[in-house]
């Protein structure tokens, strides 16, 4: 085991040209994406990359995002490695090939970058689009800087073209938060990445000498078994996000703790949940309050979707009080995330108390003062007294 | 003749034999579309000259020329009277199924 | 020049379900005929796939894949660069499409490929109607025609728009290479698909597929119908090749569009005032043709 990371160099990058390394590093062979506020950069660096010959692959100027992922699934099915990003509106606009892709288990990597869904139209960040697209079959990954979001789209190839998954990987960075920050970001050498990630030989591809026919018609008496066999490889992607991991973190020394991270919460009696760039601040909070000797602790969800399931029904029993930071709403009941959170903590038996706070939406800031302020709700709930369980945080009135 | 011939298909009997994903091998036939037909194609060889129209036409692509006398898959006639209504030497009629060729 | 007796005996869409004279189906294996086992057949919703792959029967003996309905024209693109990256550069990369998924809800998906100049070949099979589901009206239902969703009534003579002109819109596209074809034309058609074998880029190929249970005409009838169509100039074969139009078969007179009209269920109900109007559309049509392409004998 090689643990070495000082190997490969420094560069400051912002998150969209973090993602555009690592996708250069994975040797994609077609490329087709469609450009929109805040991943642009991502199809501009790429295409650099291309125009000075850094990368040999097909680079496809599509029309749309649905044609951009009607591209990627062309590539997958005739054994192509593809990559694509979109963000928001694209994101909506290419929504049934997202089940498409899905269901025809093409190991496809995405780049999201979360921004709010129109109407009213803003370019900013909240995780509306990825949120409300949970039930399309991707796996979900949220990072939280520059470096994790170079990490996450190399070890996202790796995790959809693993053998017992074969399930397309949606590698999700905050508007604006993290895709325009400019942060240092170590960029592995090639031919380690070479290594740890190998080309693809695709199961789920053309073969002219055993000629199938793809995506077809599965009646009704069909239809439940592919869809039993589609949730069976989510299951199986757990053990494959956890393996991949470490066998990333050997090679490269940055390990990120598979499906979640805990932050100071073995001995916690709240705790909060958060996805991707609030995390980076909330863990400023954890410490602030530590240090007045509050037990506070944090939990970074990395993976959306498979959920963590099990973690979340034995959390239950370890604290009083769960919040939750829901960069969206399901309007007409509650954000997504502390609806999935709230069912597995329901699971276990005893439920703690918990707060779904509805936070950062089209960019709206999520500052230490609001987390602080979320914390002591949750001790307010946890002992009882009077909070809402569902609370807009930031709001002018 | 050189037509393609329904196999017995082998369905998956646990998770295991699922293929990967939704696909299945191409060029199976599980089943005939005989019993769709009304009225069927019969062939007076003695006026065929060869002429390959009705071959070429066939929707379904039921007649074989492998052999140089035509012959037709009945397993795949659909009985839609292309050929006989296109056949310049008129050397094809549509009999009702049920009814002796004559 | 194809001959019959060159093609191969083997049949690549063999069994399917389509409608009993239909005309996909002699498009579909004719068009596998030209260019062999090593082409990869995309699909999207439409009579062609529908038909043609339902598990476990699977009637394509070459790949394929089921498409979403609006997105056959990038997934082609997908396909060929993919094959190019690998390269890959022995294989047929074929679109079959129906009058919805190229002219209404495909051709964004066909105007973004044909643009980019990807390596495919698009066939566009015109039924003139969404036919799978049940007789709705396309973009590419003609002048007076009955559909379930443009009906005639003691309001409605039926469909009041002409046919979307793809040859045209293909042709400002400036592509390669674009045709006219029909299932009643079939040595026309194979010539044309063998065309498209040697050049390099997107060919677009728009044949009319008579169908008998949306149109209301017998099964043996297709042939018929379909040169009708082009004999009463409400069809025409032509291609677009090197930035120049030929015409492939031009009726010395066209004869009156009733010929053609009265023998079809989908144009019963019009009155001699709806014919008029259709030949006249005519009339007008032929008049752009002449001014257009028609070269000096």
């Amino acid at each position: 085991m090689i643990n070495n990371p000082q190997s490969g160099h420094l560069d400051f990058l912002n998150g969209d040209e973090a993602v555009a390394y690592g996708a250069k590093l994975c040797r994609p062979q077609v490329i087709a994406v469609y450009p929109i506020t805040p991943q642009t950069i991502v199809v501009e660096k790429l295409s650099e990359f291309v125009a000075n010959n850094q990368m040999t692959c097909e680079y496809i100027h599509v029309e749309s995002e649905h044609s951009a992922m009607c591209a990627a699934m062309g590539a997958s099915l005739v054994g192509a490695r593809p990559f694509t990003a979109t963000s928001s509106q694209g994101l909506a606009y290419m929504h049934e090939m997202l089940h498409y892709v899905s269901g025809s288990r093409f190991p496809i990597v995405m780049m999201n970058a979360n921004r709010t869904l129109a109407a009213p139209w803003n370019i900013f960040g909240d995780q509306r689009d990825s949120l409300s697209q949970r039930d399309t079959g991707w796996i979900q990954v949220y990072v939280e800087n520059g470096q994790e979001a170079l990490d996450m789209i190399i070890q996202a190839y790796a995790v959809a073209e693993h053998d017992r998954v074969y399930t397309p990987v949606m590698v999700n960075l905050d508007g604006f938060v993290n895709t325009h920050t400019f942060e240092l970001v170590r960029i592995p050498e090639q031919h380690e990445v070479d290594e740890f990630l190998p080309p693809f030989k695709s199961r789920n591809a053309i073969d002219f000498d055993h000629p199938r026919s793809f995506c077809m018609t599965a009646s009704t008496e069909w239809n439940m078994e592919f869809r039993y066999q589609q949730q069976e490889a989510m299951n199986q992607a757990r053990e494959v996000i956890a393996e991949v991991d470490k066998r990333f973190g050997d090679r490269f020394g940055r390990y990120y703790g598979g499906l979640l991270e805990e932050i100071r919460c073995e001995d916690a009696e709240v705790v909060l949940v958060g996805l991707g760039s609030v995390v980076g601040t909330s863990r400023i909070v954890v410490e602030r309050l530590r240090n007045r000797g509050l037990k506070v602790g944090l939990v970074k969800l990395r993976f959306y979707r498979p959920f963590p399931k099990e973690y979340f029904k034995r959390l239950g029993s370890r604290v009083k009080a769960v919040g939750v930071i829901d960069r969206d709403i399901s309007f007409g009941y509650e954000g997504a995330v502390a609806s999935d959170i709230k069912s597995a903590l329901a699971s276990a038996g005893q439920c703690p108390k918990a707060i779904d706070f509805i936070a950062g939406i089209a960019g709206r800031d999520i500052a230490k003062e609001h987390i602080e302020e979320m914390y002591a709700k949750l001790y307010r709930f946890a002992e009882r007294k009077d909070e809402e369980e569902l609370q807009f945080i930031g709001l002018r009135w | 003749m050189a037509k393609p011939k329904i196999v017995k298909f082998k369905f998956p009997e646990s998770l295991e034999e699922m293929p990967l994903g939704p696909s299945a091998a191409a060029g199976i036939l599980t089943e005939p579309n005989a019993g769709w037909r009304v009225q069927r194609p019969v062939l007076d060889h003695s006026q065929c000259v060869k002429c390959l129209l009705c071959w070429v036409l066939c929707p379904e692509g039921v007649i074989d020329k492998e052999s140089g006398e035509l012959e037709i898959d009945m397993n795949y006639c659909k009985g839609c009277g292309l050929c006989a209504h296109e056949c310049p030497k008129d050397a094809i009629k549509m009999v009702r199924e049920g009814e002796d060729d004559q | 020049m194809v001959k019959a007796k060159d093609l191969t005996d083997r049949e690549y869409l063999y069994g399917h379900k389509a409608c009993p004279g239909c005309g996909l189906g002699t498009i579909g294996r004719l068009a596998l005929k030209i260019l062999g086992e090593r082409t990869i057949v995309a699909l999207p919703a439409s009579c062609m796939s529908t038909v043609t792959t339902i598990y476990p029967q699977m009637n394509y003996f070459v790949p394929s894949l089921t498409m979403a309905f609006a997105g056959t024209g990038a997934l082609l693109t997908g396909m060929s660069a993919g094959l190019k990256a690998q390269g890959i550069t022995d294989v047929h990369v074929l679109g079959l499409a129906g009058d919805g998924g190229t002219a209404d809800i495909g051709l964004q998906a066909l105007s973004g490929a044909v643009e980019r100049g990807d390596d495919f070949i698009y066939v566009c099979y015109d039924n003139e109607a969404y036919m799978n589901t049940g007789v709705q009206r396309s973009s590419l239902t003609p002048i007076g025609a009955h559909t379930t969703n443009s009906p005639s009534g003691t309001a409605s003579y039926g469909e009041k728009k002409p046919k979307k002109n793809l040859f045209e819109i293909m042709i400002a596209h400036r592509i390669p290479y674009a045709a006219t074809a029909s299932s009643a034309y079939p040595y026309d058609f194979m010539n044309k698909m063998e065309k498209t074998k040697s050049i390099q880029g997107p060919k677009f190929i728009h044949i009319m597929c008579p169908c008998p249970t949306g149109w209301g005409f017998a099964s043996d009838l297709t042939v018929e119908i379909g040169k009708r169509a082009v004999e009463t100039g409400l069809w025409y074969l032509a291609e677009y090749e090197n930035g120049k139009v030929k015409m492939n078969v031009v009726p010395k007179t066209l004869k009156p569009v009733e010929e053609y009209l009265t023998k079809q269920r989908r144009f019963r109900h019009l009155t001699e005032e709806n014919i008029r109007l259709i030949q006249e559309h005519r009339d007008r049509e032929w008049e752009l043709i002449r001014e257009k392409w028609f070269q000096e004998k």
